[in-house]
């Protein structure tokens, strides 16, 4: 394994970390509670009290390159349990956050249904759910995902299989436009009542 | 008047910070300064050496020391002083450096603010005049106020000296704590066997009166001279003519009472002896579960008692003792553990603590030793122990560590080895703290010789699973989550302060921390005194500690104790309010707002109600002289016009250097 | 009762939990609870919202809670943990002066008053109450063994829900008790069953689903009651790829809790969506008496 020089922590990573999660990464003191409760530890590839750990050594391209960031659910286990109430999985988001500002991306079918869920939610205001399998399968390319369930839903009649669009749709658009920084495209500005 | 200042360096812990020369400089100007200089350090022999030669060669009247805080050096300086030929009092402190270098960085402010401090200190000298204090008697007599170890060991300490020791204990048998363990750590002999003769002595030495199922209901007075007012619980039993036969535990009806001894592993009789070996040795009655006293029927202990001892009518009673010193060694108790809802907060029959633990395998205890699950009484096989329950935790306000649980969790692992020898133990811990003689080798032997699979981290939940339960964990040195099943689950719980400890420390008036533990007089120099003469400190009512340092701290708190009645005569604080009889109006409010009943009404020659001060009592806490509204009432070294000449002095424009 | 709520059914209430939104709406009604809808209500922003920025997802959060303020709607109830979730945590953290002109930023409004969201469980066994609850009961649910389910996000994090035991919820087991069911401590009631993760990861859901099954099955219960769309599809619609990837035979039906409640109350399958549920829930119904 990598030897880690203690004396090179790339202290600007934690201290946007502790700005943004306006947590302190030095309150914990790895007694491993977060990841003991962790219902996803199985899966990931570094557990939650180790980048904790990572963390305070400063060590940025490791946690954001990380897969355990895109396969934490927020389920709170570690931030209602940690001893030294730290809100950890508020510092997970911060971190999926930094990851996808960074460009990282190592789970790439999560990450891929956030942004379909997302494009679905900005295009009708609310999330139309053939639609976000339909941009997921689009992104992925996997289009026997959930094939099975299909026959299961169908007669249902739990699909829709029309989008409820809503009146504030566009509202919401903008609210995305607003939040990449985008220009607001001539037609829509102005005159429109919210 | 002459006066001197004195501006300690403190090595560098003031001169860092502060320019002590300027001080002095500036003061040589203060009205009444004659002699300014500043020094390396003037608690040192050459230091008070060097105040003592000033006082003589300056013709000095009074001094001011500016360095540390009272508490720390105003007795040094004020032995120098009398060295000198001077009163004691013509001494005024000005605290420069915990008021002032160690909170500030800014030299050139703080140099100011210090200068600023020795010119109150100055201005208040020129108001002060020689006190002299008058000397009291002692009564030799000392309350002791809890029974376990460190208590014990105080009392018995006092008592083979020849002094008359009163010891007070909440429960109706003295023993504490240790007496519910089984075996110590780190020797593992039997706790009973090594406190069991202890207690013998308590109830045998013929200069202890013990006072079981009783509470300190009051305290007044003063070092020296306590009154003490102790109320004796009732037990509904005469204890005079009880002889601990245990008939009446025999036959009472009502065997379903908390049994509190065993830490609720077993329930017992609603009357009782809590355990044989109990000193002293007689039976109470728990009210709540008694049914003559809840109900009005039954009776049977009164019929079955051979020598007539129950008294269904029996009240609480108070008694008074006058004491000289008292050592409050009121013990911990458990952190309220069930707040952990991931550890099931009480619903799993199966997770226990670490005390009921203790009852489990005491050979005395509710299994005669023989450890059960108590859902099913299976022996079990699995057993899994989890450190630091309610310590080192701030989400449950306990960030402190209880300081023993990593060893008696070793001893207790050791032990179900021996009490099974086909089970497994595993340990879930932060650190292991075993920093005492032999520990830390029990604690390798616990891993080495018995097996015990010592996991690093902390266990996020606990659940049934069938009739076992999953314990999930982390294994930081493997660096993942872990899981394990165990038939019995022990949670090494955090110690707190005793229940009520606060309270008593107000009647004590003394001080006690953030989560109710005494404060001591000082961290390393004082650790048995307190803020307070006369009142002394021993084990874990100062804060978590192990029965070796308990003991010691009960010997320590003895020693202090006999130090003080070594002297016949005490002297008393002369800093205490006095009246002046011209100017009182008799209108008594004083006695009213006085919090130690230290003013008395008389009546002058001319037969008009005036005040007085009880010199002995009065505390000097000053809460009179704001309350007189004719100024008739004036503490000693701290009057009207001292403290008016402090702020006066605070007040005028800043000074020119 | 009269009581008049807002209320937020949240996106999957009309699609894949049309059965919560409907058994939801029954229930109130029999309960003398008006629920008003927010007017032209949008997505919350559910997880992926906040995986990528606070900010956004408390905008998207938020325009429903003004909406609802706007229409005089001081309270709103969403049946929806992770709606419930968003909701409330993007009110709590626009109590910060600096966050809350951030969102505004974004929403180009002022967000002068925003509504208090609470969980549907919550304003019945607070609002409603046992007692009238157990008042309503026609059908006692006698003889149905039912652990309930609450999620990972009802009741956390505590400081945000302000409601029942994080650890040890009992919300759902007390009105499903005031419903006449047999309700088994369910030790895992807490556990997360795998969330969103079912399409992207299907290893993960049936791993985390499979565990709550299995405790489930070894408590020998009828049914699963849960309070989630997100749980209630993983352990019914996924119950077979559980099965699959574990080598189990689970059948367990899994409720909403609010289906449960109406079929006390006397509403018909119909009216309660049971036709909805993937797991067929009639044989155990049958078992019990109750069809």
């Amino acid at each position: 394994m990598e030897t880690i020089t203690l004396q090179k922590p790339d202290s600007q990573f934690l201290r946007d970390v502790r700005e943004r999660s306006g947590q302190e990464p030095s309150n914990c003191y790895q007694c491993g509670n977060c990841t003991a409760g962790c219902p996803y530890n199985f899966a990931y590839d570094i557990p939650v009290s180790r980048i904790m750990r990572l963390l305070q050594l400063g060590r940025r391209d490791e946690i954001l390159q990380c897969k355990s960031l895109w396969l934490c659910a927020t389920c709170q286990s570690c931030t209602t349990r940690c001893p030294n109430g730290i809100d950890v999985a508020r510092i997970v988001d911060v971190l999926r956050h930094m990851a996808r500002e960074a460009g990282y991306a190592t789970e790439r079918n999560v990450k891929a249904f956030g942004d379909a869920f997302l494009e679905s939610v900005e295009k009708h205001g609310r999330v139309f759910e053939v639609g976000v399998v339909a941009g997921y399968v689009r992104k992925t390319g996997r289009f026997w995902t959930d094939i099975e369930l299909g026959p299961k839903m169908l007669p249902k009649g739990k699909l829709g299989l029309r989008p409820h669009s809503i009146q504030g749709a566009e509202h919401i658009a903008r609210i995305f436009r607003r939040y990449r920084g985008e220009p607001e495209p001539a037609a829509t500005t102005g005159g429109e009542t919210k | 008047m002459r006066i001197g200042v004195f501006v300690c360096h403190c090595g560098s812990n003031i001169a860092a910070t502060v320019d002590c020369p300027s001080v002095a400089e500036a003061a040589k100007l203060f009205p009444d300064v004659v002699f300014a200089t500043d020094t390396m350090y003037a608690c040192s022999e050459p230091g008070q050496d060097g105040i003592i030669q000033a006082i003589k060669e300056h013709r000095l009247d009074g001094c001011v020391v500016a360095s540390c805080s009272p508490r720390m050096h105003e007795p040094t300086f004020r032995r120098a002083l009398e060295r000198a030929g001077l009163n004691r009092y013509m001494l005024e402190m000005a605290n420069i450096r915990e008021h002032v270098s160690w909170i500030g960085k800014n030299k050139e402010l703080n140099t100011g603010k210090a200068t600023e401090l020795v010119r109150i200190a100055a201005e208040k000298l020129r108001l002060n005049t020689p006190l002299f204090a008058n000397q009291f008697d002692v009564t030799k007599r000392v309350l002791v106020i809890g029974g376990g170890v460190a208590g014990i060991q105080a009392a018995l300490d006092c008592a083979d000296a020849g002094i008359q020791v009163i010891m007070v204990e909440r429960e109706t048998s003295i023993g504490g704590k240790m007496a519910k363990l089984d075996k110590t750590f780190p020797t593992v002999d039997c706790s009973s066997c090594i406190l069991g003769p202890k207690m013998v002595d308590v109830a045998q030495h013929p200069n202890i009166t013990l006072y079981a199922a009783s509470e300190v209901e009051e305290i007044s007075g003063y070092v020296g001279n306590f009154d003490v007012k102790v109320r004796r619980k009732a037990t509904y039993v005469n204890w005079a003519s009880c002889t601990g036969c245990g008939l009446c535990m025999e036959k009472c009806p009502s065997k379903k009472s908390h049994d509190a001894f065993n830490e609720g592993v077993a329930t017992t009789t609603a009357i009782n002896i809590p355990f044989p070996q109990a000193i002293p040795k007689k039976a109470a009655i728990n009210p709540e579960f008694c049914m003559k006293l809840q109900k009005g029927k039954c009776g049977v202990c009164a019929k079955v008692c051979p020598t007539k001892c129950i008294d269904f009518e029996q009240q609480d009673t108070i008694v008074s003792e006058k004491v000289g010193a008292i050592v409050a060694a009121t013990g911990y108790d458990l952190f309220d553990w069930t707040v952990y809802g991931q550890y099931g907060a009480g619903r799993y029959p199966d997770v226990v603590t670490s005390l009921q633990y203790e009852r489990m395998m005491n050979a005395s205890g509710p299994t005669s030793g023989h450890i059960q699950r108590p859902s099913d009484g299976r022996e079990p096989k699995r057993v899994v122990f989890i450190q630091c329950v309610g310590s080192r935790d701030k989400s449950v306000n306990r960030p402190y560590c209880s300081g023993f649980c990593c060893m008696y969790t070793a001893k207790q692992a050791v032990l179900t080895k021996d009490h099974i020898p086909d089970s497994d133990s595993y340990v879930f811990y932060m650190d292991i703290r075993s920093p005492g003689k032999g520990y830390d080798e029990f604690t390798r032997r616990a891993q080495e010789q018995y097996g015990v699979q010592y996991v690093r981290g902390r266990v996020s939940m606990v659940y049934p699973k069938g009739d076992v339960l999953v314990v999930r964990g982390a294994d930081t040195l493997a660096g993942t989550q872990v899981e394990v099943e165990a038939d019995l689950v022990v949670l090494a719980v955090g110690v707190e302060a005793s229940k009520g400890a606060a309270h008593l420390a107000e009647k004590l008036r003394i001080s006690y921390d953030q989560y109710g533990f005494f404060m001591e007089s000082h961290p390393k120099l004082k650790p048995v005194e307190t803020n307070t003469a006369g009142v002394y400190l021993a084990g874990c009512s100062q804060g978590p500690k192990d029965i070796p340092t308990s003991v010691g701290q009960g010997s320590a708190a003895a020693a202090k104790v006999l130090t003080l009645f070594a002297k016949d005569k005490l002297e008393s604080d002369p800093q205490v309010s006095s009246v002046n009889q011209n100017r009182c109006v008799g209108c008594l409010k004083c006695t009213m707002t006085c919090p130690f009943g230290a003013i008395k009404d008389v009546k002058d020659r001319a037969g008009n109600t005036k005040a007085e001060v009880i010199e002995t009592v009065c505390q000097g806490c000053g809460i009179c002289t704001v309350t007189c509204p004719h100024g008739a009432i004036q503490l000693q070294h701290f009057t009207d016009n001292q403290i008016l000449a402090e702020v006066n002095a605070l007040c005028q424009p800043e000074l020119e250097f | 009762m009269t009581l008049t709520i807002g209320y937020y059914p949240g996106c999957s209430g009309a699609g894949t939990s049309v059965e919560y939104d409907q058994s939801t709406r029954a229930v109130c009604a029999r309960l003398g609870v008006t629920l008003r809808d927010v007017p032209d209500w949008s997505c919350c922003g559910s997880t992926p919202a906040h995986t990528v920025n606070h900010v956004l997802s408390a905008a998207l959060s938020a325009r429903n809670l003004e909406l609802a303020a706007q229409a005089g709607l001081e309270v709103v109830t969403t049946p929806c943990p992770s709606c419930l979730a968003n909701l409330r945590i993007a009110g709590h953290k626009m109590e910060q002066p600096a966050f809350r002109d951030d969102v505004r930023a974004l929403l180009e409004t002022e967000c002068e008053t925003l509504a208090e969201t609470k969980s549907t469980l919550q304003v019945m066994v607070e609002e409603v109450g046992l007692d009238e609850v157990q008042a309503r009961v026609t059908k006692p649910l006698a003889g149905l063994r039912v652990a309930c389910y609450y999620g990972c996000i009802m009741n956390r994090p505590p400081e945000v829900m302000q409601f029942d035991d994080p650890e040890h919820p009992m919300a759902m087991d007390n009105l499903l008790t005031a419903c006449g069911a047999e309700v088994v401590p369910f030790p895992l009631k807490v556990e997360c069953c795998g969330a969103a993760a079912g399409m992207p990861r299907k290893d993960i859901v049936a791993e985390l689903s499979g565990r709550l099954l299995d405790t489930a099955a070894g408590l020998g219960v009828d049914a699963i009651a849960t309070a989630c769309p997100l749980c209630q599809m993983n352990l019914d619609l996924r119950q077979g790829q559980a099965n699959a990837a574990r080598g189990t035979r689970h059948a367990i039906p899994v409720f909403y809790f609010t289906q449960l409640m109406g079929l006390a109350m006397g509403l018909s399958a119909r009216e309660v969506g049971l036709s909805k549920l993937v797991v067929n829930p009639k044989p155990c119904l049958e078992r019990a008496g109750l069809l």
